[in-house]
């Protein structure tokens, strides 16, 4: 490898591409090599920094400067002022955590405590070189070389991680069933059908990160004996996809996936396998139908993938973030790893605040952060300047919360983050607008085979389309309750049986809100179409 | 019959359609990845292709409607050169989806589910694409669009058209 004197990472997130950063990288390039420095400055891609609001950003090594909101007349500069002359661009400067203060790295970093976003941001996601260069499939090779299977999913018992989705179950635990399963052969599973609204974490790791995960399932299949695993990706992450299928092909190539891996005879093959648009395959049981070439329906459990699940055999399907801590597990030890977090929620959660927040984003810290914290230290607070009203925590599925709920700690004893969407809106939103948002999501991805989630979606969208339309009847909210609870507890899976918790949490903390709606006739935001025949529009 | 022409395309006939199907096993765990490189070849998924993905994979015609009409990326009918897929989850609806749907709509001069005259768009309004950090958010085919204003929207859409769709 060769060795340069500066790194100029540019960031190709999904969402800085939108930003211009590929012309910016572009007239990076040619400066340099007009300035005939390319052998000493290496320009390369990563993978999504964080800080999607301020792009195109570029963070420059060995000093760590962070420069924002570029356009291409401002590399002239960069390269003059900085590249050669070693002074900072002060103007361009990321502007970090606490107005006023200008940091020189991106925000909040100092205080995350990055685990699985550690290489995200910092290292080209397309160089399997890069990710060796820190340590990468040293994890691999010694739980191969070091460790028997029993002892790697020990490991990770005890590290006490649990799954990232949102479910929460233990990993270990779930290892240890599906090794201890009678079967024909088994299978890993990487769930990456990230599509509950509000979650963006897996993306970023995949697309920033991807070996981390293509590291991390090879050491699954080691952990429960299986010989094949699937990657799949929600059809609509087509650079998640990208940036896997050449982890995987390069990985290949060095021997860290296919046969007799580090020397050992283990051998364990990796696929992608691309989804076609739908939500509800983020559930286990109908993840596995759509693998097997059927429509995406959740079966009746038990029995559990563990025992039963893809071609009927043992099948262990973990979580992106839930895989990607493992090779961090392995190296660090379970006892650093259970020393992160709470007594009960070990470790690290990604958070993903977005809607009205300033600084939307993902978010790494301990278990133990509370929802104040995520907010203002991180997300910066309402972007316009109004007061926090609610949050959707975890998404439509999860649960909505008030001002209440600021100091309250994110753990799964306390609150539950879900798999770590945090959908803000400020005292300008309202929140039968939002629900209504939720019921529509609802009703569009029931996959219709169960009626009480077939039907029941249908009739909570109506319900709440006619509140914010102006229509509603006398009655509605009692019978929106009366069906929301009895969808929780008739539907088949997690789809119907969550789809009417976030009315049933925010009618118990704005219940005025929703009788001036149903009973009044007026929606106190102005937001609604009933206040003036249309409608204004929100943000 | 080898030389048909595919009713959609103007490159590919049905051998080729044939040839693109029979790259892959003939396991059922393959119908998704078949799908995708149908809808790639042809555009939608021609009722003739389905037959030939019947044929092939050894499953019931109706089965493979059946699972190509549940997953939103699949089409059995004709779609627009370019498809924006606009999100209307809860996080680009609090930041103002509904207003760009009214401005590509008017634009456009189309509505959901529609494709303009000159078969250059085709217009989906769909569930959350993960970009919710630069919400509202859309994708047109592959590639991804956030942060959407009035002003971004008519740029992006001039973008392809002055490209010629």
């Amino acid at each position: 490898m060769p060795l340069y004197r500066s790194h100029v990472l540019v960031c190709n997130g999904t969402t800085c591409v939108l930003k211009g950063c590929q012309a910016v990288q572009a007239a990076l390039l040619e400066e340099i090599r007009s300035r005939g420095l390319e052998n000493e400055i290496k320009v390369a891609e990563t993978g999504c920094l964080g800080i999607s609001e301020k792009g195109p950003v570029i963070v420059l090594y060995p000093e760590g400067v962070t420069y924002c909101e570029l356009t291409v007349a401002d590399v002239p500069e960069i390269v003059e002022e900085h590249l050669i002359k070693g002074k900072i661009v002060e103007r361009l400067l990321y502007k970090g955590a606490i107005p006023g203060e200008v940091k020189a790295a991106h925000r909040g970093r100092e205080k995350e405590n990055r685990v699985v976003l550690k290489n995200v941001g910092t290292i080209d996601p397309t160089s399997i070189e890069e990710y060796l260069a820190l340590g990468g499939y040293e994890a691999l090779g010694r739980a191969l070389t070091q460790m028997t299977p029993e002892q790697v999913i020990d490991l990770v018992k005890r590290s006490g991680l649990r799954g990232r989705g949102g479910a929460a179950f233990p990993t270990g635990l779930k290892w240890e069933l599906t090794s201890q399963s009678p079967g024909d052969g088994r299978f890993v599973i990487c769930n990456a059908d990230e599509g509950e609204p509000g979650n963006f974490k897996d993306r970023l790791i995949m697309e920033g990160d991807p070996h981390s995960v293509v590291e991390a399932i090879v050491i699954a299949g080691y952990a429960v004996g299986a010989h094949t695993g699937y990657l799949y990706v929600r059809g609509e992450y087509h650079q998640s996809i990208a940036n896997l299928e050449r982890a995987i092909a390069d990985a290949r190539e060095m021997g860290f996936v296919g046969k007799g891996i580090f020397g050992t005879g283990f051998d364990f093959d990796v696929k992608v396998f691309r989804g076609a648009g739908a939500y509800v395959c983020g559930e286990e049981t109908a993840l596995i139908e759509s693998l097997e070439g059927r429509r995406g329906e959740s079966m009746v459990k038990p029995p559990y993938p563990p025992t039963h699940g893809l071609w009927g055999q043992p099948t262990v399907i973990n979580n992106v973030e839930t895989l990607a801590n493992v090779p961090r597990i392995v190296l660090n030890g379970a006892e650093w790893y259970a020393g992160l977090g709470t007594e009960k929620s070990k470790g690290t959660k990604v958070f993903s605040p977005c809607g009205d927040v300033l600084y939307p984003g993902v978010y790494e810290v301990p278990f133990g952060v509370t929802l104040r914290e995520v907010l203002y230290e991180f997300a910066g607070g309402t972007k316009s300047g109004r007061a926090f009203k609610a949050a959707l925590i975890g998404g439509p599925s999860g649960i909505c919360v008030g001002e209440e709920s600021l100091d309250k700690e994110f753990a799964y004893e306390h609150l539950s983050p879900g798999a770590g969407a945090l959908i803000v809106m400020d005292t300008g939103k309202c929140i039968v607008d939002a629900i209504n948002s939720c019921q529509k999501f609802f009703l569009h991805e029931s996959c219709g085979q169960c009626i009480p989630c077939r039907e029941g979606t249908k009739r909570l969208y109506e319900m709440t389309s006619s509140w914010v339309e102006g229509r509603a009847r006398e009655g509605d909210l009692e019978l929106m309750e009366t069906l929301a609870e009895e969808m929780a507890v008739a539907s088949r899976c997690g789809l119907g049986q969550f789809a009417g918790n976030a009315f049933l949490t925010s009618y118990k903390l704005f219940p005025d809100e929703y009788r001036a709606h149903v009973s009044g006739g007026e929606c106190p935001t102005g937001i609604c179409a009933m206040n003036n025949g249309r409608g204004k529009d929100n943000g | 019959m080898e030389t048909t022409q595919c009713p959609r395309c103007s490159e590919a006939t049905l051998s080729d359609v044939r040839d693109c199907i029979q790259r892959f096993g003939r396991e059922q765990g393959n119908l998704l990845p078949v799908l995708h490189a149908v809808q790639r070849k042809c555009g939608y998924l021609t009722a003739d292709a389905m037959e030939e993905v019947a044929d092939w994979l050894n499953i019931p015609v109706s089965e493979i409607y059946g699972t190509a009409t549940f997953y939103t990326l699949f089409s059995t009918k004709p779609l627009g050169k370019h498809v924006i897929r606009l999100c209307d989850s809860p996080p680009c609806h609090i930041e103002g989806s509904a207003g760009v749907r009214r401005l590509l709509e008017k634009h456009l001069g189309i509505s959901e589910g529609e494709t303009t005259d000159d078969g250059l768009f085709t217009l989906e309004v769909v569930s959350c694409i993960g970009l919710c950090g630069v919400a509202p958010a859309m994708m047109i085919d592959e590639e991804v669009y956030g942060n959407l204003s009035p002003e971004t929207i008519s740029a992006i859409l001039e973008k392809y058209r002055m490209e010629g769709g």
